[in-house]
């Protein structure tokens, strides 16, 4: 809106003196700064993943070049025997079977654990959210302050009350405790999700007259598979990796692989076998890092959303 | 005086080209409204201006200094955000002086701005108050107030009164076009809202695909919109386009079915020469008059009413001219009924004419 | 009146949730109270009612191990507290930097989290064993002297215990604090830039007051993983060298287990609980003074 002259003055100035200032994009350093972010990073990432290495790299040799000390070195001559060992033939005290049995016994209580507390959870977390009855927010309120209690705490109680019924040290006893100690951060997760839901879905549901398992059954079930998919991780990698309700609970014949582990690193007599160890080791993470891997990204959302206190 | 220089203004992320080299020149103590649709780049680029985003290419000079690459903080510029982003544990007074503070301004020359700041905005009594404890509208002063005591000389302001409801942004409207009077700033404001725009500019950019269709005055703007978006982006209710093409040979005129419209009275834009073909012909609702009245203008016709829309003192009533939908406003007591016969007609100089192809005004 | 008990007390919702029920009655009321009950027994495999009044609390104030345990946790539980909150705020402002492969970091940062504690523990007991972990390779490539061994001396021992806690736990704090930083609304971002306040001062004294919500999770997290670490102790040391390492949690488990001693176990196991009432109270007093405030000035 400047009268031409001053326009022409200013354009003549600006012209000479664009030959030496800065134009478009702005030069791109790499600061100090963001070289020293990549570097903690990355000393950060090797922390992590060093016991990692060690752990893979010592399965793969022979106990003479183990013995030899140098931890980081590539296998010289990698061997596939200590896992094999460890499959087969470790001795968890008395019996040498392996690992084996303590996989398929991890498997025997993970799967039904999984389905019965994600089943009841789901239940609770709609009925809390639709259906709140008098008290019912009371109950959850117990089952959250439940999910802070130290298992210690419960542990004899619950001791006693499952040898009461004949449940101590059998399956069925440990799925219960599984499906107990879940309960919480499962309810958690399930009251969040439906309350996070628009209300008029049930409305309309209930105006065509469907009823509290109706609702459930033809319009909840079907939206929840979201968070069904990062309880189902959750409560996998949790109970898979259960040590102490495991040792306590299950009963010898059925210890999870946790456990087995744990037998056959310390308590063998003699020599340790640390290739054999160490593969037994990964073993037993194999299950829970594998869905970690392939499902990385509900991993960390069913993190977040378990920590989110509502 | 110029304040804001924005010389071949480019901005790609990867292959797509978001601000395609635009060119601005603000005055000093100017209103300028950039205005547009979503996605017309007109928030990028006042976060260019800002620098807050880098640009791929051009030149930003704020007052006759190149700031191309300055830090924000360097480029004498305070910005006022949709949701205001005041620092929510800070009392308002904290606000005010974090950045000050931070830059080692004395204490006594503080206390100076701020009371000076408050006083302007009137917003002593909310100095110890949290962010959470004030209105909507006390909130958008705080945040003007964050810029004004840095003593800037250009106020960006991005979709201020975006997130509130309409009786209050009416009310913060004029409390903005008040103190543009009193502090006499150059102001860049960016609205999606048309009528934020020509209540508050003295100038509006109107944007659209990254490239500023139309600089000019609201008046200006309205009365010759230079292209068809333009055209229809301002004004409300919106203008009426009928599509037709203008006639071959005689005197220009323009026809759609079996309404021919004579353009002696209308003035070509000087870059036409006898354009023929396929054509858009704007006319605005409140430039066509119904009745007794409408026999007196150039072009009048008898229409069939279709739909009338009542909205308080004046009515919207549609028919068709043309084939197009056309809308004009009578007065809500002269009762128009739908099926009725009624005469409406229009001065073409009034009215816009649009090539059909690329929307350019004719 | 019919009508308005129907409505509360929807008969299908309460069948529905009998498990939650027993649960949250059964589990968390009864059962604690039976624990407190019997820590004033002389209980000693099988539980008693030969009340003594705070007899088993005496003898477990008095008892050594007990001593040793209170201490360990105390001072596990703050280092560790401590180091994951800084290590996993520290990955978070890091990661928020719009660094290339962030979801690979991600994933390697996380992954711990992904393995049992069992697996945990022992990966890092040979780790700092001293012929063959960190410190023999470290020697074998000549830096003669490099000790890194602390699960040998007692003194030291629970530092090892420490760095497992941090490996396996910065992660999750990392993942809780990034959550929160990117809920930050990004204008506040912009905002700062523009009043020129530098970027670490804008972590520190805007967004981070911010992210409160977000510290809180973390911290409440840690919290109680650390007061229930055991299988972590069991794989790692044993409790060991000698009972330099043991922990409350291991401590309850052996007086019920092996040394047969379920009063004195239940005292410690009230104990273990007390803390996190503390923590849960001050938390509630906390969140209900919020609301309050927020309803006062809505």
């Amino acid at each position: 809106m400047s009268a031409g002259v001053e326009t022409a003055t200013q354009g003549a100035g600006s012209a000479a003196l664009a030959a030496v200032e800065p134009r478009g994009a702005r030069p791109h350093r790499i600061s100090a700064g963001r070289l020293g972010i990549y570097a903690f990073l990355l000393v950060s990432a090797l922390f992590f993943l060093v016991p990692l290495y060690i752990m893979i790299v010592t399965s793969l040799k022979g106990m003479p070049e183990i013995r030899l000390g140098h931890l980081f070195n590539l296998p010289a001559e990698p061997t596939v025997q200590p896992w094999i060992d460890a499959w087969l033939n470790a001795c968890t005290g008395r019996d040498c079977n392996g690992l084996s049995p303590g996989f398929f016994n991890s498997v025997k209580i993970t799967v039904p654990s999984v389905l019965v507390s994600i089943v009841c959870a789901s239940i609770n977390g709609y009925a809390l959210t639709y259906w709140p009855y008098k008290g019912a927010n009371l109950l959850f309120g117990i089952l959250v302050f439940g999910a802070f209690v130290p298992y210690q705490v419960v542990i004899y109680p619950l001791i006693i009350g499952l040898s009461s019924v004949g449940l101590f040290a059998s399956l069925p006893g440990i799925i219960i405790v599984h499906t107990i100690f879940g309960m919480p951060i499962l309810t958690l997760l399930f009251r969040n999700f439906y309350a996070a839901l628009p209300v008029e879905l049930f409305k309309a549901a209930r105006v065509d007259g469907a009823g509290f398992w109706g609702v459930f059954f033809q319009i909840m079930l079907p939206m929840s598979v979201p968070i069904t998919v990062v309880a189902v991780i959750l409560q996998v990698t949790g109970i898979w990796n259960d040590f102490l309700f495991g040792v306590v609970f299950a009963g010898r014949p059925n210890w999870p692989m946790t456990v087995q582990l744990n037998n056959i690193v310390n308590t063998t007599t003699g020599v340790r076998e640390y290739n054999v160890n160490m593969a037994a080791t990964i073993l037993t993470a194999a299950v829970p890092l594998l869905i970690y891997f392939v499902s990385g990204r509900w991993f960390v959302r069913g993190i977040a959303a378990g920590a989110v206190k509502g | 005086m110029t304040s804001v220089l924005l010389k071949d203004i480019t901005l790609s992320f990867g292959p797509v080209e978001v601000l395609k080299k635009l060119n601005l020149d603000i005055a000093e103590g100017e209103f300028l409204v950039l205005l547009g649709p979503s996605g017309c780049g007109k928030s990028t680029l006042l976060n260019c201006i800002a620098g807050l985003l880098d640009v791929s290419d051009g030149q930003i000079f704020i007052k006759g200094k190149n700031v191309t690459w300055e830090e924000p903080k360097d480029r004498g510029i305070g910005m006022v955000f949709q949701s205001y982003a005041l620092y929510p544990q800070m009392s308002v007074k904290g606000n005010l002086t974090f950045g000050l503070r931070n830059q080692r301004v004395p204490r006594d020359e503080i206390e100076k701005r701020v009371a000076r700041t408050a006083e302007i905005l009137q917003i002593q009594p909310l100095l110890e108050r949290k962010p959470s404890q004030l209105s909507g509208g006390q909130r958008q002063r705080v945040a003007i107030g964050r810029a004004l005591v840095r003593d800037v000389d250009v106020f960006l302001f991005d979709e201020p009164l975006s997130n509130l409801d309409a009786k209050l942004r009416s009310e913060l409207r004029v409390e903005i076009k008040r103190l543009h009077q009193r502090l006499a700033n150059t102001m860049i404001y960016v609205t999606h809202d048309q009528i934020e725009a020509m209540t508050l500019a003295d100038r509006i950019a109107v944007m659209y695909g990254g490239e500023i269709q139309q600089l000019d005055t609201p008046q200006a703007i309205y009365n010759r919109p230079v292209n068809r978006f333009v055209a229809g982006f301002i004004g409300s209710p919106g203008m009426n386009f009928i599509d037709g093409a203008l006639t071959n040979g005689g005197p220009p005129a323009f026809q759609s079915g079996d309404v021919t419209v004579p353009l002696e009275r209308y003035r070509f834009d000087k870059n036409t020469n006898g354009a023929t073909g396929a054509s858009v012909l704007g006319v605005r609702p409140e430039h066509v008059a119904a009745g007794d009245a409408a026999k007196a203008l150039p072009y009048s016709r008898e229409i069939e009413v279709e739909i009338v829309e009542p909205m308080g003192a004046a009515s919207l009533v549609w028919t068709k001219l043309g084939k197009s939908n056309f809308g004009f406003l009578v007065d809500s007591a002269s009762a128009l009924g739908v099926g009725q016969r009624a005469m409406i007609g229009f001065d073409p100089d009034r009215a816009s004419l649009f090539d059909g192809a690329d929307g350019r005004r004719l | 009146m019919k009508h308005s008990w129907r409505r509360n007390f929807h008969l299908p919702a309460v069948i529905g949730t009998v498990p939650m029920i027993l649960v949250a009655v059964g589990v968390f009321v009864i059962g604690i109270a039976f624990s407190m009950l019997w820590s004033f027994t002389t209980s000693k495999l099988f539980p008693t009612y030969d009340f003594v009044g705070l007899n088993q609390y005496r003898r477990l104030w008095s008892d050594g191990r007990w001593l040793v345990s209170v201490n360990n946790i105390w001072f596990f539980g703050l280092m560790s507290i401590a180091c994951n909150m800084v290590f996993g705020y520290l990955l978070a402002v890091f990661m928020d930097q719009r660094i290339r492969q962030e979801d690979l970091f991600r994933s390697i940062f996380l992954y711990p989290f992904a393995m049992s504690l069992i697996v945990t523990g022992l990966v890092w007991q040979w780790a700092l064993d001293p012929n063959l972990g960190l410190q023999a390779a470290m020697r074998n490539f000549g830096w003669a002297g490099f000790t890194f061994a602390p699960l040998v001396k007692a003194e030291t021992a629970l530092y090892g215990l420490v760095v497992a806690g941090i490996w396996q736990g910065s992660g999750v704090t990392m993942a809780i604090l990034l959550a929160g930083l990117r809920g930050v609304d990004a204008e506040i971002w912009k905002a700062a830039k523009v009043d020129g306040i530098p970027a670490w001062k804008t972590h520190a004294f805007i967004v981070a007051p911010m992210m409160r919500g977000a510290f809180a999770t973390a911290f409440v997290l840690q919290c109680v993983s650390v007061v229930r670490v055991y299988d972590l102790v069991i794989a790692m040391t044993g409790g060991g060298p000698g009972i330099a390492t043991t922990m409350p949690a291991v401590y309850v488990i052996q007086l019920i287990t092996v040394r047969q001693n379920v009063g004195q176990g239940m005292a410690a196991a009230t104990m273990m609980l007390l803390p996190i009432l503390v923590v849960l109270a001050v938390g509630g007093v906390f969140q209900w003074r919020r609301s309050r405030r927020k309803l006062v000035h809505a």
